[in-house]
């Protein structure tokens, strides 16, 4: 009798490393916002982070990419290595980070140029001048973005002109055209209606393919269904956010080991 | 639209399927072991049961992931509650075949009362009915489903031919009421499979239609 298992469910044991952040702390003047952190994301892999407002989720999120910088007054300890490298590093090429660590935002914050010249942007900051080499990123990324057949034939149209929903596509598009490692998306369907918040999340499962994904989401339910691996923030008595629980996202939703981690998935706090 | 769920949903129903096989392989296989009176064949059965429990928690547990991860809503809900429904009714079957086995292995050296003919054929027809019944379990074919609960009253006529002819032995022979009454538990076995399969089909009828309700074989009062 051949008797076939069922496909093993992703663990953290099973899966390559690709950002290892180690004893991370952030300040914004004195007041400490996350600490302690330490957080391994997974290569090729839907990295969930959620739990009540205020407690460090975007901060550390936007630890990745060291957007925290331009926020005045903000300090970070500790480390966020990506393939090895400290990015909190002072030594580090900020411009490359965030090549190599894209971003989308909560809201599709498209700019007021053409579809086309949307997605060109970030590579003709890189260097990228060749007409056709460009056409053939802006064809890729759109299609990436799952938005390719929706805007083939108006590329010239203002990014502004698409609905909600395409908008953030598009966005997605602008920043897989730089080929980033990693995506960052801080609530990237928040805005958008149900439909437009599904195409998001599927769209999710097909980039997972090719890249490393860390989301943030106060939908607890939205980081269920997208993601693999789901952290579990919360505030410490010095309202410092902290990382409480951290497991494979199936673990985390049917038989989490924190209680307060049971409690704010069940909806009984926060 | 939402691929990685229907995804998830059709591994779901594969791994239904499976286990439906390895439990209409057990049943076969353990009633062909007695009829031939092959002790380690029925041995391999009732150890293999085990794999039958394991996978059983394996989609027990998988559907719970699915719940708790992708809020189904709907028939997303029936479909994956009956999958539960349905994967614990297998695992039961795979038991009664593990019953069969068992008996097999008591009967140790004594020959069979008589010859197997009927209870093959209860086999036959309760293992052709799970396979049918599967089909359209996982095709969501209510249709098929409502009808094959009526094929239950030619399991229970065969039950009822072989409970009288096991009695006129022990009447005969008293003597032969130990080997009549494990011949009649291997009848019982295959009986309450069938009835489960009942039970199988009405979960077939939820998913497609939202109506839970037994479906009533004639001989049921």
């Amino acid at each position: 009798m051949e008797i076939q298992t069922m496909v093993k469910p992703t663990t953290v044991e099973n899966t390559a490393i690709k950002v290892q952040v180690k004893g991370l702390s952030v300040y914004y003047g004195k007041f400490r916002a996350l600490t302690g952190i330490d957080l391994t994301v997974h290569d090729r892999k839907i990295t969930a982070i959620i739990g009540p407002s205020g407690c460090g989720k975007s901060t550390l999120l936007r630890s990745f990419n060291r957007m925290n910088d331009l926020t005045p007054g903000c300090r970070m300890e500790g480390e966020v290595i990506l393939e090895g490298e400290n990015l909190l590093a002072p030594a580090v090429d900020v411009v490359d980070i965030r090549r190599r660590v894209g971003m989308v935002f909560q809201r599709p914050n498209p700019f007021p140029k053409s579809i086309y010249e949307n997605v060109a942007y970030g590579p003709r900051l890189y260097g990228i001048r060749r007409k056709s080499d460009l056409d053939e990123i802006v064809a890729s990324s759109l299609k990436s973005a799952a938005l390719w057949d929706e805007v083939k034939d108006k590329l010239h149209q203002s990014g502004l002109s698409l609905s909600g929903g395409q908008q953030q596509r598009l966005c997605i598009a602008r920043a897989l055209a730089v080929e980033p490692e990693v995506i960052l998306m801080d609530e990237p369907a928040s805005a958008l209606d149900p439909i437009s918040t599904l195409k998001i999340e599927e769209l999710m499962q097909d980039l997972k393919k090719d890249y490393t994904i860390v989301i943030v989401t106060h939908n607890m339910q939205q980081a269920a269904r997208v993601s693999d691996f789901t952290a579990m923030m919360m505030i410490d008595e010095q309202r410092a956010g902290r990382l409480i629980e951290y497991d494979a996202t199936h673990i985390i939703f049917t038989r989490p080991k924190d209680k307060r981690t049971e409690d704010y998935v069940t909806g009984r706090f926060g | 639209m939402r691929k990685t769920f229907e995804s998830e949903i059709q591994q779901l129903k594969d791994e239904v399927l499976v286990l439906g096989s390895m439990v209409e392989q057990a049943i076969l296989g353990s009633v062909e072991a007695l009829k031939k009176r092959d002790v380690e064949a029925s041995r391999l059965i009732y150890e293999a049961d085990a794999r039958i429990n394991a996978k059983r928690y394996a989609i027990e547990e998988q559907v719970m992931i699915a719940i708790a991860t992708q809020q189904p809503m709907a028939h997303d809900l029936r479909l994956l509650a009956s999958l539960l429904e349905v994967s614990g009714e297998l695992e039961r079957m795979g038991d009664y075949a593990k019953g069969i086995a068992k008996i097999n292995i008591l009967m140790g050296d004594q020959p069979l009362l008589k010859p197997l003919i009927d209870i093959p054929r209860m086999a036959q027809k309760g293992a052709d009915m799970l396979h049918r019944a599967l089909t359209a379990f996982v095709n969501e074919d209510a249709e098929t489903a409502r009808l094959i609960p009526y094929e239950d009253d030619e399991v229970d006529n065969l039950y009822d031919q072989i409970y009288h002819e096991l009695m006129l032995f022990v009447i005969q022979d008293a003597r032969s009421i130990e080997r009549a009454n494990w011949l009649l538990w291997v009848a019982h076995n295959l009986e309450r499979l069938a009835d489960r399969v009942t039970n199988i089909c009405e979960r077939t009828v939820f998913i497609a239609t939202g109506e839970m309700k037994e479906i009533e074989s004639s001989r049921d009062e």
